[in-house]
């Protein structure tokens, strides 16, 4: 257990935690109304999205940054203003496959077209480098993570409120369109900065994994809103060390296995009272 | 591996089938195709796109899996999209009166697909991985296909149609109106989950060409495509087989002829078949509306 202290006399560590973390708390309340709207099919769609913009800087000689918040915000403006409140999933799905066909071709042509590359940046993208975050990198990821966490904070009432019940939510003036697409950026631009984390192909299980668990343990909007957070933050320290205890298992498979496990406890323990105690929880069935 | 084309078709296609992997290509892409086309078909229906999805990239960890541990990877994306289909199909809560209960489900579906990729992550980090090979595994390859993978996706192939025809009728009226299916008595669970595993199948076995990225192309593109076009259920599966193998064939053809993966090819095309039938929808529609769902009534599938 000595290596357990150890471990933060590694600088390497202290950055991945602290931007870890930030983007942790940021994916953990989008994520929460990402599950609450239904929309997690688009937050897949954004992380392909995110792909195929890094990959297109990379070849273009660009910084993948650039590609991967130009793309996904875009995007995620688009999905946003172009839907009404359900999006067509088959055009998600057409749409973001060929995306994916695009970020094909620029692997190719990053692959190809310069020597000596290989297929480090490519996985990297994929699948994330969390061990590889230095300095301005940490912190450049907490700044936007308060930036747009800022963004949701502010956003979220009116935002709960077009979600729960989007009828009367327009009739009282909100503007239902409008914060739709915000929130879609919103998402995008977490999805850009958690790509760099954990990898454009697992944002997802941060998203996705900590906000239901969150929604089976509270029915207290703001509850859950706030637990999501806590529980995303927490699947990122318990992998970081579980990847600095485990040399064999790379950090994005910790973290995601954190998540996972944290939103199955979370369904075996709400399971029992699911059937009388909380009637209309789950069933916002839209 | 870039002979160049001579834009005489018949030559073309003359020196693409000299290469006996390119024969192999050609007979697995047509399989995989006509059980895409036929199982998206009902997926779009179902819109069950996201689960079709994720049932496509848990095939990486499966042949990542085997990679590891020395199989042939071909049984590893059959396993791993039937496992995965069958933990979907078994954690997903009961939805409240038949239809999606989508809010629960779909963060649960995400979670699948996130744990599993990461999991393949694990299996090709174990494997301290050829790197290409990843590539291959994620994005496909035409040269990557034996004759003996042949006939375990001819036996996939039948395997997935001959069971979609048993349920065919069922699934088609449990999709459709699931209330009246469910009173009628049928059992629209046990219904949806054979369903998930036939799409597994079908997703594995597409894998395997495409690479587990840009199967979800060939089940989703073809068959909205198919829908878009007609809103007879008969007709749209054939429709939808035929965009299938098309946009396979003439995909594999210009990877072939071209430095350019198959993926990006197939995706290509058949988005733009997508687009093409979309265009041509909204011209209709635009002098008279007809409903775009198929009816119910006039031809019931029976495949």
């Amino acid at each position: 257990m000595t290596g357990l202290a150890d471990m933060f006399h590694h600088p390497f560590i202290i950055h991945a935690l602290l931007a870890g973390s930030a983007v942790a708390t940021l994916c953990g309340l989008v994520g929460y109304f990402l599950v609450l709207r239904g929309q997690v099919f688009a937050g897949d769609a954004l992380g392909h999205v995110s792909y195929t913009g890094a990959m297109g800087a990379l070849a273009a000689g660009l910084d993948p940054r650039a590609g991967l918040f130009g793309v996904t915000v875009v995007a995620g403006v688009a999905l946003g203003a172009g839907s009404t409140r359900r999006t067509d999933d088959v055009a998600i799905g057409s749409f973001f496959a060929w995306i994916l066909g695009l970020g094909v071709l620029f692997l190719t042509f990053y692959t190809t077209h310069g020597s000596g590359r290989n297929g480090t940046a490519n996985v990297n993208v994929l699948f994330g480098s969390i061990f590889g975050i230095n300095d301005s990198a940490a912190a450049t990821a907490v700044v936007i993570a308060a930036l747009v966490g800022a963004a949701v904070i502010v956003m979220a009432r009116p935002l709960l409120f077009a979600t729960v019940d989007p009828a009367v939510a327009e009739a009282a003036g909100v503007p239902i369109r409008f914060l739709g697409a915000a929130f879609l950026a919103a998402v995008g631009a977490t999805v850009a900065e958690a790509t760099q984390i954990v990898g454009a192909l697992l944002v997802l299980g941060l998203l996705a994994a900590p906000a239901a668990a969150a929604a089976r343990l509270t029915t207290q909007p703001w509850h859950g809103f706030w637990l999501s957070a806590v529980l995303a933050t927490a699947a990122i320290w318990v992998g970081v060390t579980l990847a600095y205890v485990i040399p064999a298992a790379p950090a994005s498979f910790t973290i995601m296995s954190t998540a996972a496990a944290i939103y199955l406890v979370a369904g075996i323990v709400t399971r029992k009272d699911r059937g009388d105690a909380r009637p209309a929880a789950q069933s916002t069935n839209r | 591996m870039n002979p160049a084309p001579t834009w005489n078709l018949i030559t073309d296609v003359q020196q693409m089938l000299a290469y006996s992997f390119m024969v192999n290509a050609i007979r697995a892409g047509a399989l995989v195709a006509v059980v895409a086309g036929v199982v998206g078909w009902m997926m779009v229906l179902r819109r069950e796109s996201f689960a079709g999805h994720t049932l496509a990239l848990v095939g990486f960890p499966g042949a990542a899996a085997a990679a590891w541990l020395g199989v042939a990877t071909g049984y590893g994306y059959f396993v791993g999209c039937v496992a995965a289909a069958a933990a979907i199909a078994m954690l997903s809560p009961p939805a409240p009166g038949g239809g999606g209960g989508f809010v629960e489900e779909s963060a649960l579906i995400g979670t699948v697909q996130a744990v599993a990729l990461a999991t393949g992550l694990l299996f090709v980090s174990l494997y301290h991985g050829f790197l290409s090979g990843l590539t291959n595994l994620l994005f496909g390859t035409i040269a990557g296909v034996s004759s003996s993978q042949v006939k375990v996706l001819l036996i996939a192939a039948l395997l997935c149609l001959a069971a979609l025809a048993v349920i065919g009728r069922r699934l088609f009226w449990a999709s459709i109106d699931p209330d009246t299916a469910a009173a009628q008595g049928i059992p629209i669970r046990l219904t949806a989950a054979v369903f998930l595993l036939i799409l597994g199948m079908a997703a594995a076995g597409a894998s395997q060409v495409t690479g587990s990225l840009l199967v979800f192309v060939l089940l989703v593109c073809p068959p909205a495509a198919a829908q878009q076009l007609t809103a007879r259920p008969g007709l749209g599966i054939a429709l939808s087989v035929v965009i299938a193998v098309a946009v396979t064939w003439v995909g594999m053809g210009c990877a072939f002829f071209s430095p350019y993966p198959i993926g990006f090819w197939v995706s290509s095309l058949a988005f733009a078949m997508y687009l093409l039938a979309s265009a041509y929808r909204r011209s209709i529609d635009r002098g008279w509306r007809r409903p775009i769902r198929p009816h119910v009534a006039d031809r019931p599938v029976a495949p």
